[in-house]
Formats: structure tokens, C-alpha cells, sequence
């Protein structure tokens, strides 16, 4: 009775929305986290894609454009973020932290012109006849081209990791830096590509908050989103379709607790939204114990830092 | 999380003050000052009390403060650097202006909506929300088509529940047939949560949403829905033109003017204020034209009479949820049962949070 008024549809659909930043977030770091580096700026890029993105959709009226610059501004952080870690060799994990307050406090100098505009309106993608299937169509085939493009993404990581050589390459970078560097590759242009692709997707994550999901640009906005897609790509064991599931899964969490909730269910919502991080911490302290180390698939060389000279 | 603390001082333009130092008054808040609601509302009358004061008070902000450690360390550097009044605009604030204020006896400290006074240098003042929230609940009642409207709370505080109560009385009042849901997200602030908390009230069936929390979110939300709602804190009818029906804006400015006043002939001293449509602390937001001309006046009129103390919008007979009598036929709620309101009234069907 109580669940009565809860669409299993309009579940599955609403969980997809929630769970498209937090997935592209993640899995840009996720390919990042592959190729030996450690970025925690995910939130500060994030927040530098949700401005920027707003502010270059808003001034010519493109949703499309929007995204571009948003992919850009991520960039921008990660590039520095590129900088500091792989040129400068600075700690990882301060940088990381420094880069998303910095993230934070710029986003709010140069969106304050931009609060309380409203964004250009980015249409759901026109699936003709398949968004008229009964329950499928309402909760797989109504959604914007993002949704899609994030799915599609998800799997061209996958194959890029899997299945081509520069993929491989990647990865033999981010397992064992000595070996890869000593046979020939160039473990820093290799990192300097993969930061910037997390950056991108970082930066396109935030702009689907401002863009799509909240549509308004309000400095803050991601609210600890990025963290969520940090925790992900642990959790998900730095495999992509994995994360994909886990993003699902966090978003689930949220769409169904709130439908709980105004069905008048009483839930323990505290421990809800505590538990992305708790099932991190528990997957962390997994493979922080040696022999689950290797099963668990964290890259090996990953955080640690790689001069030639050494 | 951590979060960027974002400091500006306004100081006052570079005439020399004639007479004194000018009364330095400090601001922080919970979250930015841009979020079109409850700081926004509370950053508008810092800006009304530097103009009326103009030089001879200088004020300062600092946004996005977290309760405890950062509150405690933000007001520390405030009353360290001669800031002789200080403005701790949230609920969760308490602990922390307690400590602080043990440490800095000749500052005095504001705290809104707070409860915990344990020193002589703090005063606690709050808006009488639920007044306001009446006059949505008598609204949003004859307003919906569907008898549903949706309500995203932020905490089970008594400010808040006090709100829901009022809401649901009145619009239950005028419309027998209605039925609220409540979602409470845990946070004064999270425009994506509260976008989904909107967007999953009205697709199980709510037409009017309202929200106690401060972004904007959920009256965009509607619009696009094409639904109603309601603001909160500040007028947001500029992200929902055809939905925003009203909103309670809150009008801290001139008791923050009369408190700098007090500080500035020795009179200062601490209170325990609770204000309301007669003090002109809350006021409504103009009516959006989709309300018809009669259910105007009718809100108008309850705005009018509970500004003249007419009418309580807590009067018996109410019962609590669970149907035991709270207030008998013609009694008014006494302030501190409303202070301290920790349940819903009967009618409600969602239960309590713990």
C-alpha cells in the first residue's frame, strides 16, 4: 500500500539522472587512478565544469557549447593539477585536496554574476518509438543525450583499457612505472593525458548539475559530489563497468530514499547518505590488507611518484 | 568537506569617521550569500544596516561557515580582531557563539533561531515562521487540484516541524481532503537533493510543493513540471514566474538596526526575541496573479489578523498525531511548546523522524 504510489519506471529513470555526475566524474578519475595518479581534486574540478559550463552555455545560449567549456574548464584545473604533481613533483594527494578548495573559491568569484539566471533548456533526445514501450520507455529511453553519452563513454574506457594498445600502455604506467619507463614509454606524457581526460569528465559531471539536473548556477553546488566519485572508483575496484553499477547503485540510494520518505516511510536517512563512504572505507581497508591487494585491482604505482632520474 | 571560507569586508568609504571608531559588526553564515534564501535574506539587512549607519558601522562577512570547529575558530579571529558585535545566523551555531562567547564577554553575539543562551553577552532571536507558513498552508489547500502538496524539509527542528504543523492545519482548515508529503534531506542546502526531493514529490502526485530549505532548486523544478510552489527565505519568483505562488521573506533588517543601536548607546543587552508579522520580520512575498482575487484577500486578511494578534495560528482543538489532545477547544500553544515542538499533529500520515 505504502509503495503503491512508487513507479518502478520513473525509479529506474530518476536513479540514471541522479547517477550521471557522480558516474562521469568517476570515471574520468577512474582512468586517471589507472594510470598511477591520485587526483582528489575531483570536486574542484567538478565545480570549475558546473561554472564554467554555465557561464559559456548562458552567454550564447547553448546548452552544447556549454558542455565543451565545461569539459575545457576541468581541463584547465587538471592542467595545473598536471603541473604541480608530474612536472613539480608535489605530493598527490595535498595537491589533489589544494585543487579542489581552489576549485571552490574561484568558482564563487566567477559565477557571481550568474546566480539566479536560468540556463538554456538542453531537450530530451527524441528516441521516437522506443520511449513509447510501456515501463521500459519511461525509465530508459526519456532522458537527455548525456545520459546516453555517459553510458557510451563508460564502455569506450572499458574497450580503450581492455582491448588497445594505448590502453595497455596506460595501464602498464599506472602498475609498475620503473618497468614501463624502462621500456621506452613516457610514463609523465602519458599521466599528463589521463589527468587532463579526468579533468574533462570531471568538468562535464559539474555541468550537468548546473545545466541539467539543478539548471542554476548557485557557487557550492556539487556538495560533495566529486567526493562521491572518488569513493566510486574505490569502491567499483577501478573497473568501469563496475563503477558504473556502483554510480547506479549511490544514486538508487538517493532516488529511493526520497521516495520512501514522501510515501511516509520512516528510514534512517543518516545512515543512507553515509553509506558511499562507509562501504569505501570498508573496500579501502580491504586493500590495505597485502594479499587482497592484487584481486582488488588497485594499480600498483598508483600515488607514488615517478622521476626518470630514479 | 572542507569548504573555501570566502571573507569580505565592507568597509566603510574612506571619509575618517568624525567622532568614534566605528562600530564593527561581523556576519557569518551558513552557507553563500548568493543562494536567493535564508543568507541572502540575512546578507540583505547586513546591507540595509551598513546604509543606514553608513560610516559609523563597518561590517564584515564570512560565507559557508560549518558548525562547530570552523564556526568557533571564524568568530575567535572576529572578536580577536575588535569586532564588537557578532551575528551567528544559524540554528546549528549554538555550541559554538556558547563557547566563543565565554572567551569574549564584551562582545555581544546575536544568534538566530539558537536556544542555548548560557552567557549574559547573548542574545537569541528568531522569525515566527509558522505565522507565515499558515498562510501557505491556507494557500497551497485551495490552491491544489490533486489534494497533495509536498513538503522538503530540511531538519526535525522545532522551526521546522512547527512549520509543517502550521501548514498542514491550515490548508487542512479549508481543504478536508488534503494530504502532505514530507521528505526531510538532512541539509539547509544541496541544490541537486532538493531538485530530486521536488521532482519525486510531484511524480507521486503533489501539485504544490513547499520547501524548508534555502536553494532554489525545487521552485525551478516546479516550473518545469508546471506545478506550484512556494519560496523560502527570499522571494524566488524569478525561477519559477508561473509557480512561485508566494514565499515568507524574511526582513531581519530592522531588528539587526535596532540591536546596532542598542550596542551604540550602552544598552545593549541580551534577549530572547521571537518576531513576527507584527514586527515585520517575516512578510509575504507578492502574490502570484494565478491566486484568485478572493483567496488574496482571504490571505491577506490572515496575514492582518495574526499581525494583530487576533489570531494564533496554533488553536485548539489539536490533537497530536497519534489522536491524544494537545490543545483544547480556543487554547493557544504557549511559545515554548512551540520552541520546543517535537511532533506532528493529527492528519499527518508521514511518521515523525527520531
Amino acid at each position: 500500500m505504502i509503495f503503491g504510489s512508487i513507479n518502478p519506471a520513473v525509479l529506474m529513470a530518476a536513479l540514471m539522472v541522479a547517477a550521471t555526475p557522480i558516474l562521469l566524474a568517476a570515471i574520468g578519475e577512474l582512468v586517471v587512478e589507472k594510470s598511477g595518479v591520485l587526483n582528489l581534486g575531483v570536486e574542484g574540478m567538478m565545480i570549475m565544469g558546473a561554472c564554467m559550463g554555465f557561464i559559456i552555455a548562458v552567454n550564447p545560449g547553448s546548452p552544447l557549447i556549454g558542455f565543451a567549456g565545461a569539459a575545457a574548464g576541468g581541463m584547465v584545473l587538471a592542467a595545473l593539477f598536471a603541473l604541480l604533481t608530474q612536472a613539480l613533483m608535489t605530493n598527490q594527494v595535498a595537491s589533489g585536496l589544494a585543487l579542489t578548495l581552489f576549485g571552490l573559491g574561484l568558482t564563487a568569484l566567477l559565477g557571481q554574476q550568474y546566480v539566479g539566471i536560468t540556463p538554456p533548456r538542453t531537450p530530451r533526445l527524441d528516441l521516437g518509438p522506443l520511449s513509447e514501450i510501456p515501463f521500459l520507455g519511461r525509465a530508459f529511453f526519456r532522458h537527455d543525450i548525456v545520459v546516453y553519452l555517459t553510458v557510451a563513454l563508460v564502455g569506450a574506457v572499458w574497450w580503450f583499457l581492455k582491448f588497445t594498445r594505448a590502453g595497455m600502455i596506460m595501464r602498464a604506467v599506472g602498475e609498475n612505472h620503473e618497468a614501463a619507463h624502462a621500456l621506452g614509454y613516457h610514463v609523465k606524457r602519458v599521466r599528463l593525458f589521463a589527468i587532463l581526460f579526468g579533468g574533462a569528465c570531471a568538468g562535464l559531471g559539474g555541468a550537468y548539475l548546473s545545466l541539467i539536473r539543478v539548471a542554476g548556477w548557485t557557487e557550492g553546488m556539487t556538495v560533495g559530489a566529486g567526493w562521491i566519485a572518488l569513493a566510486l572508483v574505490v569502491f567499483a575496484s577501478w573497473r568501469p563497468w563496475r563503477a558504473m553499477a556502483g554510480a547506479y547503485l549511490f544514486g538508487g540510494v538517493v532516488v529511493l530514499q526520497l521516495n520512501l520518505q514522501a510515501a511516509g516511510v520512516r528510514i534512517p536517512v543518516e545512515y543512507l547518505s553515509m553509506s558511499p563512504y562507509l562501504i569505501t572505507i570498508l573496500v579501502l581497508v580491504l586493500i590495505s590488507s597485502g594479499r587482497a591487494r592484487a584481486s582488488l585491482n588497485a594499480p600498483g604505482s598508483l600515488n607514488k611518484p615517478f622521476h626518470a632520474s630514479s | 568537506m572542507k569548504k573555501l571560507l570566502t571573507a569580505a569586508v565592507f568597509a566603510a568609504l574612506a571619509t575618517p569617521a568624525m567622532s568614534d571608531d566605528p562600530t564593527k559588526v561581523g556576519f557569518i553564515y551558513i552557507g553563500p550569500v548568493g543562494d536567493f534564501g535564508w543568507t541572502a535574506g540575512h546578507d540583505r539587512a547586513r546591507q540595509e544596516l551598513q546604509d543606514h549607519f553608513g560610516d559609523a558601522v563597518e561590517t564584515s562577512i564570512v560565507e559557508n561557515v560549518d558548525y562547530g570547529a570552523d564556526a568557533e575558530r571564524v568568530m575567535t579571529q572576529m572578536a580577536l580582531s575588535g569586532t564588537d558585535m557578532i551575528f551567528a545566523a544559524s540554528f546549528g551555531y549554538g555550541p559554538d557563539v556558547n563557547s566563543v562567547a565565554g572567551r569574549f564577554p564584551d562582545v555581544a553575539f546575536q544568534h538566530a533561531t539558537g536556544y542555548i543562551q548560557d552567557h549574559p553577552n547573548i542574545s537569541l532571536y528568531d522569525a515566527r515562521f509558522y505565522e507565515g507558513r499558515a498562510v501557505l498552508g491556507h494557500i497551497g489547500g485551495k490552491m491544489t487540484e490533486t489534494n497533495t502538496i509536498g513538503y522538503i524539509a530540511s531538519f526535525p527542528i522545532p522551526a521546522v516541524v512547527s512549520g509543517i504543523n502550521s501548514a498542514y492545519l491550515h490548508a487542512k482548515a479549508v481543504n478536508p481532503d488534503v494530504e502532505f508529503r514530507i521528505i526531510w534531506t538532512y541539509s539547509w542546502f544541496d541544490p541537486s537533493l532538493e531538485a530530486d526531493a521536488a521532482e519525486t514529490l510531484i511524480e507521486q502526485g503533489a501539485d504544490v510543493i513547499m520547501q524548508h530549505t534555502d536553494s532554489t532548486a525545487a521552485v525551478r523544478v516546479a516550473e518545469d513540471a508546471g506545478v506550484m510552489a512556494f519560496g523560502q527565505a527570499s522571494d524566488m519568483v524569478d525561477f519559477g514566474p508561473t509557480a512561485h505562488l508566494s514565499a515568507i521573506v524574511d526582513r531581519w533588517a530592522p531588528y539587526y538596526i535596532d540591536r546596532v543601536q542598542a550596542l551604540k548607546d550602552g544598552t545593549w543587552e541580551a534577549q530572547n526575541s521571537w518576531m513576527g508579522f507584527a514586527e515585520g520580520i517575516i512578510e509575504m512575498a507578492p502574490w502570484n496573479d494565478r491566486i484568485p482575487a478572493e483567496l488574496q484577500e482571504e490571505a491577506d486578511a490572515l496575514v492582518a489578523s495574526i499581525a494583530a494578534g487576533e489570531y494564533h495560528p496554533f488553536t485548539g482543538p489539536i490533537n497530536r498525531q497519534d489522536g491524544t489532545p494537545w490543545l483544547a477547544e480556543g487554547e493557544v500553544a504557549e511559545d515554548s511548546a512551540l520552541a520546543t515542538m517535537d511532533f506532528f499533529v493529527e492528519g499527518i500520515t508521514s511518521e515523525f523522524p527520531n
